[in-house]
């Protein structure tokens, strides 16, 4: 049997800058290939060249380039929009942006089945139907008639699918096409692919988490920096890793471990305090009764899935939003009843990390400049405590003269912590810090939250929607549902002993690297 | 939709309100300007501000002004002694004719530039970026005096003035509609190239697309957004140029009519023009927020 892809040597440069270096690599029909590395690894840019897409100003080149037995590197644009939807089909991260927002869903599909001819032009409509029933979509006529926007992130994936394998292609294409998703819709989507896979079709699965790609890979690919620096069957990769860093991605998992070396909470002063907290957006009621406590040099976890109201809760905790019920106290005094007046010399105690730093940062100012803000010292001074927090979070002191545009994300939440710092707060509140980072950034950043909070005794509120990182660094945890706190107590026994019902689905539907069945 | 309709009706009283009060101040005594050259004796004087109404006062004057408006009764022309209304139906026609072919012509242009172009070499992008740059800066009037000087003085293929025939449309059309097709050019190209880089764009390609079909399919629409905010903006440039177009064409119109009226300061027809004005940009306007929801289904709520 021919392989559906081999490459040897393949090369892909932008401009002078060469981004894959020499890469090789097969995929056999019904195998599932995985490649994984970190952002800017050249994943990505190797998986769409297998498509004849690596962009615009790409150059290509391969010692050997062959598709299905027919050497690529003499397709012409006709021969390469043949293969594409037809040979191979393409799902990316999110379909509300990957699926185009104007057209609905089914027109997206329905256009496949026109461009390779699949059914003719009467049946179309239900082949519509049936594909979106394959892939798991309930009341698919229904369905098809509606936009992206209007489906949940999970059915809009699965509608993705529907489109990429509308004219039943022998490889699917999926770069990184669960990591928009919340950890139960994860699941789902990753075992519809295991299904598909199932039925005969070859599967290449591109990702940065080495634990997504464990449950269903034959084989692995490890990419750094435009090279394969590992390969092999995916057991002998998760159990004997040969490179170097590969160990390092199957460390950077965050775990329980670094928890062990912090000093223990001093329950005695309370930092912190929620009671029956409530707050509704028009009639919907996002937050429902939460009350929590949080002491000096304690981390509380929050986690929950996307719209189970952290966010929401994050901004009652800081004040930033008006309880409709229910109040919470900063050191045993009242916080949220104050008028924002009497607030205001109080702020500087309670700081916020968000996700996305750049988001928070005015573009335009410099490092320094973003970092002195919240100052409220002397000009003279004002510059040296700027060094000391770029210091304090392990960035050099000419970053200060740098625009946060030109730092990478780990070196911007790095920015976002000083700044957070500058104040001395005693109360952190953090969303979702690490989730926008690569796995072995995401261990840093949250090895400096860890230090921070054992030199200074730092209250950290840690919301996440990934429960590896939340065990990594929690004392205690969360566990909301639809904006109520379905379970809450120590961290490793709810992790260990879920009693909720839904803590119990969020724990089965984790990624594990199963080491322990190789 | 309520809502929308009380905002154009506000937005419609407003300009009648502003430009009542603007001829409150306009400089120059309203009895004047009706004597104009006709026999001057107190007697005179005294019939016209009878038969006008003007011993009445301010206020009454206004609403009584309202309420003929609100009767369709735009009022009476100082200089011409003949109703406003009249006026203006024998003079918009060719003034509809002209902004309609000059915005088609330059969308149609816009349309053309942009797709040709988008994602194209940097040789041909700066070619047509210069041009963008030069209708856009150059004010129609001089864009009409070349256009003239060129087509009609030298080559002779089209009518130096008048409107007879679809011919003396073309120049005037193409004066006041480059501008509009500088703009939107860019606007457009700009929403192309945005909308090809996006992940849609890689999953529509991955599909098998080709290029130009995912230009007419997909990007299009997405350029169409920002390229309609800038459409309430072209109403105002298209009816603004179009007075000077006209003039400068020697084109029937409300160009001319304005013109005339400002001069001579006859004001019932000045404020019938900035109401006529309010109306075209009020319609425009919900007619393009309609538009927004018809191409946009995520605006649709």
């Amino acid at each position: 049997m021919t392989s559906l892809v081999t490459v040897e040597d393949l090369r892909v440069s932008f401009g002078p800058a060469e981004v894959v270096h020499g890469v090789s690599l097969s995929i056999e029909p019904g195998e599932c290939v995985a490649i994984v590395g970190e952002s800017g690894s050249g994943k990505s840019v190797t998986a769409r060249t297998l498509l004849g897409l690596a962009g615009p100003g790409s150059a290509v080149q391969a010692g050997t380039f062959r598709v299905t037995g027919r050497d690529a590197r003499a397709f012409t644009t006709g021969d390469w929009r043949r293969l594409r939807g037809r040979f191979a089909g393409l799902v990316l991260q999110d379909a509300l942006v990957s699926l185009d927002p104007l057209r609905t869903v089914g027109a997206e599909i329905a256009e496949v089945l026109a461009l390779h001819d699949v059914v003719p032009r009467a049946r179309r409509a239900d082949r519509v139907a049936e594909l979106l029933d394959a892939v798991g979509v309930p009341e698919p006529r229904t369905r098809a008639g509606q936009y992206p926007h209007q489906l949940s992130g999970g059915l809009r994936q699965r509608a993705l699918i529907a489109s990429a394998i509308a004219a039943d292609p022998q490889l699917i294409i999926a770069d990184e096409p669960t990591t928009a998703l919340d950890v139960t819709i994860q699941a789902q989507i990753l075992r519809l692919l295991a299904e598909r896979r199932a039925a005969g079709t070859a599967l290449l699965l591109i990702s940065h988490d080495l634990a997504v790609v464990a449950a269903i890979a034959d084989r692995i690919l490890v990419m750094k920096d435009g090279r394969i620096v590992e390969e092999g069957p995916a057991r002998e990769v998760l159990a004997a890793p040969r490179h170097d860093y590969t160990r390092s991605l199957l460390a950077a998992v965050p775990s329980a471990t670094s928890r062990a070396t912090r000093p223990a909470p001093d329950l005695s002063v309370q930092a912190l305090a929620g009671i029956n907290l409530t707050r509704s957006y028009g009639s919907r009621r996002v937050v429902h009764d939460v009350s929590f406590a949080l002491h000096k040099g304690e981390t509380l976890g929050v986690v929950g899935e996307s719209g189970s109201g952290k966010t929401t809760l994050a901004r009652l905790a800081l004040a930033l939003l008006e309880p409709d019920q229910g109040h919470a106290t900063l050191h045993r005094e009242p916080w949220t009843q104050l008028r924002e007046r009497e607030r205001r010399p109080l702020r500087p105690r309670i700081q916020l990390i968000s996700q996305s730093p750049l988001d928070s940062f005015d573009p335009r100012h410099t490092v320094g400049r973003l970092i002195a803000e919240p100052l409220r010292l002397p000009r003279a001074e004002r510059f040296a405590r700027v060094l000391d927090l770029l210091a304090r979070v392990g960035l050099p002191p000419e970053t200060a003269a740098l625009s946060p545009r030109v730092l990478s994300g780990g070196q911007r939440q790095r920015v976002a912590i000083a700044r957070a710092l500058g104040p001395r707060p005693d109360v952190l509140v953090c969303d979702e810090p690490v989730s926008a980072l690569d796995v072995s950034i995401q261990a840093q950043v949250l090895d400096l939250l860890a230090d921070i909070q054992a030199e200074y005794g730092t209250a950290i509120v840690f919301i996440s929607h990934d429960l590896a990182v939340v065990a990594a660094i929690a004392d205690r945890v969360l566990v909301m549902k639809d904006g109520r706190v379905v379970e809450e107590g120590d961290v490793e026994e709810v992790f260990t002993r879920p009693r909720h019902p839904y803590t119990q689905a969020l724990m089965a539907a984790v990624p594990r690297l199963e080491l322990s069945t190789l | 939709m309520i809502k929308r309709l009380g905002t154009a009706l506000a937005v419609l009283w407003a300009a009648a309100t502003a430009s009542y009060v603007a001829l409150l101040l306009a400089p120059g005594d309203t009895i004047d300007i009706l004597v104009g050259d006709g026999p001057d004796t107190p007697e005179i004087r005294t019939k016209i501000i009878t038969e006008w109404g003007l011993d009445r006062p301010e206020f009454v004057q206004y609403l009584s002004y309202l309420w003929r408006l609100l009767h369709g009764d735009l009022g009476r022309s100082y200089q011409l002694q003949r109703g406003v209304g009249e006026i203006l139906a024998t003079q918009i026609g060719p003034t509809v004719q002209l902004t309609l072919a000059a915005a088609g012509t330059g969308v149609a242009l816009a349309g053309i530039i942009a797709i040709v172009t988008a994602g194209r070499g940097r040789w041909l992008r700066g070619v047509t970026s210069a041009a963008e740059l030069v209708s856009v800066s150059v004010p129609p009037f001089l864009i009409g005096i070349v256009l003239l000087s060129v087509f009609s003085f030298t080559l002779g293929w089209f009518p130096v003035s008048g409107a007879q025939g679809p011919r003396a449309l073309v120049l005037p059309a193409l004066a006041l509609g480059l501008p509009v097709a500088g703009v939107l050019g860019q606007v457009l190209r700009g929403g192309l190239e945005r909308a090809l880089e996006q992940p849609f764009a890689v999953t529509a390609r991955a599909r098998g697309l080709t290029e130009r079909a995912l230009v007419a399919r997909h990007a299009l629409r997405h350029a169409l957004i920002p390229a309609l905010t800038l459409a309430g903006w072209f109403t105002g440039t298209l009816l603004g140029g179009a007075v000077i177009t006209e003039v400068l064409f020697g084109r029937p119109g409300l160009g001319q009519v304005a013109m005339q009226a400002v001069t001579g300061r006859d004001m019932p027809v000045v404020m019938a023009v900035v109401l006529l004005s309010a109306v075209a940009y009020v319609t425009i306007s919900t007619l393009l927020d309609l538009a927004y929801r018809v191409i946009d289904p995520r605006i649709r709520g």
